[in-house]
């Protein structure tokens, strides 16, 4: 790292975040619909969403700041492995397809906030309805903390971030103001705040991508260059594994865990609670669908942004922390101001994503901790009011999270989150199409899930850490590595679908399943399913 | 599992297939690693197994416009019947 403080593209990056800031405010104003104290407008922003918002806003949902500093430091240190994130987003295009508008559809008909909602009402079971929600908030808490590792590796290498010296409250002081300021916005506009932020985050984006992977390949000789220069450094030995340190292509021994992560991983991705929440925010069915065809273009920005960690090689650019490996790559590539371009995009980037899972973990706790269990008279307003300040807090936990504990605690979190919330996916998505699952079958599914996932997780050694060194590991009866999340998922599967044999055979209570099949398939405007607001975007409904 | 496609058809019309094809397609072609894991031929200096991959973000794109366009078609046609 250059030691001092990079002025101008601190200048730069402080311009583009008082930008947003008051955007965030002014979203409060933003389309705005009478009935403002139900959770529907604060936490779905009235369920209003065309196809270009929905668009913004699922980019900005799912290409976190952690994503674009992650994805090529993956690759920076080891290689293809941490490409599997291009298959991965190519595979959840076709299955959001498949039931997310079966999801909108009940949702809307029955004003279903979360996907909690969907599984109380469809198996009348609030345990069944309680482990979604518990899921949903563990692991969004730390996939928000990492938002924050984010915004920390931009810090550092413009160089307020301090070092390991300064005094903690000055060396975080830049990260508490950043995120006091994307709370407050949070808390006055909602859902509407991150929807208007994305523009202004994915132009950066986009911009920063377009021109890293003309200008820096020229600056860098080509990709022949490149390539060359990173296969050499893949083939040195590791002085802590003894092994290569990576490889240009996954070796046969590597392909296994590169599918089941790619599959796993897509899979799970649409069981967050913030993707939900960005989903449910769209106007019609159609907009999904539609979003299906055009959302993929994030995910050539993602491959592209994954070469880049090929570029920090080349470009000779050595951190102990791979986290710094891209920022730092902008910072000695391009000049002062466009680096602070490419540093906004990046924390921005953070801020879009945090924003909305903290709210998707709020509605979680309002709609199926407090309501169904604490204040089940509980009013619109009051649900509102208990869900914006839960959002508050849960910002504070993630921060107090990174603050106090070991970065390598939050990506150990985030890695068990995505295999945790892999294990809801029988009941959403298995009642999405079917009633046929008991639902204390799935319960035990996802119990088996949960824990096989957690002990085998805690089991994997890395060369630097005894527990949570990876997310692979053996698949017991095949003999291959595999993703984890994966194998404890087709464990989960095969629990629900033998206890659901034997509890019908034993005529266990059902519970009452409130959907009728023709809500699976209700569109805007059929009786029943209002559109609170005149279209107001691009593109009318299509298919009618 | 992901093999599903909304089709639970009243009736399996070539369309429908082909739009379980269509989603089906990407599944078949990332999943298995062994047929694209290699260097060579390489495009402009990036190995096979990138290029590779970022082609099939624009195919798999294609075939999910594809589709939704069979899809939406489907649905006029049958408007008035209950299906998705």
């Amino acid at each position: 790292m250059k030691d001092g403080v990079n002025g101008v593209a601190l200048a730069v990056f402080i311009f583009f975040f008082v930008a947003v800031t008051v955007i965030g405010f002014m979203a409060a104003r933003w389309r705005k619909a009478e009935n403002e104290a139900s959770l529907d407008e604060w936490g779905l922003g009235g369920r209003s969403f065309g196809t270009w918002v929905t668009w913004f806003l699922l980019g900005g949902d799912l290409y976190t700041a952690y994503t674009f500093v992650a994805v090529p430091a993956a690759i920076y240190a080891a290689g293809a492995a941490g490409f599997f994130a291009v298959p991965y987003t190519i595979l959840v295009y076709p299955l959001i397809f498949t039931f997310l508008p079966r999801l909108w559809s009940v949702s809307h008909k029955h004003g279903y906030v979360t996907t909690s909602d969907f599984v109380r009402g469809r198996f009348g079971s609030k345990g069944l309805s309680l482990a979604v929600a518990l899921t949903g908030i563990l692991a969004t808490m730390p996939y928000i903390a990492l938002q924050l590792v984010g915004i920390q590796a931009v810090l550092d290498v413009m160089g307020v971030g301090g070092g390991e010296t300064t005094h903690w409250f000055v060396k975080d002081l830049p990260l508490l103001i950043a995120f006091a300021v994307l709370a407050a916005y949070t808390y006055s506009s909602g859902l509407r705040a991150p929807a208007l932020i994305a523009f202004v985050k994915d132009g950066l984006i986009y911009l920063v991508i377009a021109v890293a992977i003309i200008y820096i390949p020229i600056k860098l000789g080509g990709f022949d260059d490149i390539f060359a220069k990173a296969g050499e450094a893949f083939s040195q030995t590791n002085e802590a594994t003894g092994k290569p340190r990576g490889a240009l292509v996954p070796g046969e021994m590597g392909q296994w865990g590169y599918a089941t992560l790619a599959l796993g991983s897509a899979l799970a991705l649409f069981m967050y609670p913030h993707s939900i929440t960005a989903t449910l925010s769209s106007r019609s069915r159609e907009v999904i669908r539609r979003n299906t065809t055009i959302l993929p273009l994030y995910s050539l920005m993602l491959g592209l942004l994954a070469l880049l960690g090929f570029m920090a090689i080349a470009a000779g650019i050595k951190v102990d922390n791979g986290q710094l490996a891209i920022p730092q790559l902008f910072e000695n590539m391009f000049p002062d101001w466009f680096a602070g371009v490419a540093f906004a995009a990046i924390g921005i980037g953070a801020l879009v994503p945090a924003a909305i899972m903290s709210i998707a973990a709020a509605n979680l706790f309002t709609r199926n901790i407090y309501k169904d269990f604490l204040k089940p008279d509980a009013t619109p307003a009051q649900e509102t009011k208990v869900s914006k300040l839960v959002s508050l807090l849960v910002k504070v936990g993630a921060l107090a999270f990174v603050l106090t504990m070991d970065k390598t605690v939050a990506i150990n979190f985030q890695l068990l989150g995505g295999i945790w919330i892999l294990q809801t996916m029988p009941a959403l998505v298995g009642g999405l199409f079917t009633r046929w699952f008991h639902r204390w079958a799935l319960i035990a599914g996802w119990a088996v899930g949960m824990v096989y996932g957690t002990v085998a997780a805690y089991g994997v050694a890395s060369p630097t850490q005894k527990h949570f060194g990876g997310s692979s590991k053996e698949i017991p009866g095949i003999g291959e590595i595999g993703y984890i999340g994966l194998t404890a998922f087709v464990l989960n599967v095969v629990v629900v679908v033998v206890l659901t044999f034997v509890l019908n055979a034993v005529k266990a209570p059902a519970g009452v399943d409130e959907t009728s099949p023709s809500d699976y398939t209700a569109d805007a405007g059929d009786p029943g399913v209002t559109v609170e607001l005149p279209p107001a975007t691009a593109g009318a409904p299509g298919g009618h | 599992m992901s093999e599903d496609t909304d089709a639970k058809p009243p009736a399996v019309t070539p369309a429908r297939v082909v739009i379980a094809l269509c989603l089906v397609a990407p599944f078949v072609a990332m999943l298995w690693v062994s047929s694209y894991a290699k260097v060579e031929p390489t495009f402009i200096g990036i190995p096979f197994f990138y290029w590779y991959q970022m082609l099939w973000v624009l195919v798999s794109t294609a075939l999910t416009m594809v589709a939704y366009k069979l899809w939406q078609r489907d649905q006029r046609a049958r408007k008035g019947g209950a299906s998705a």
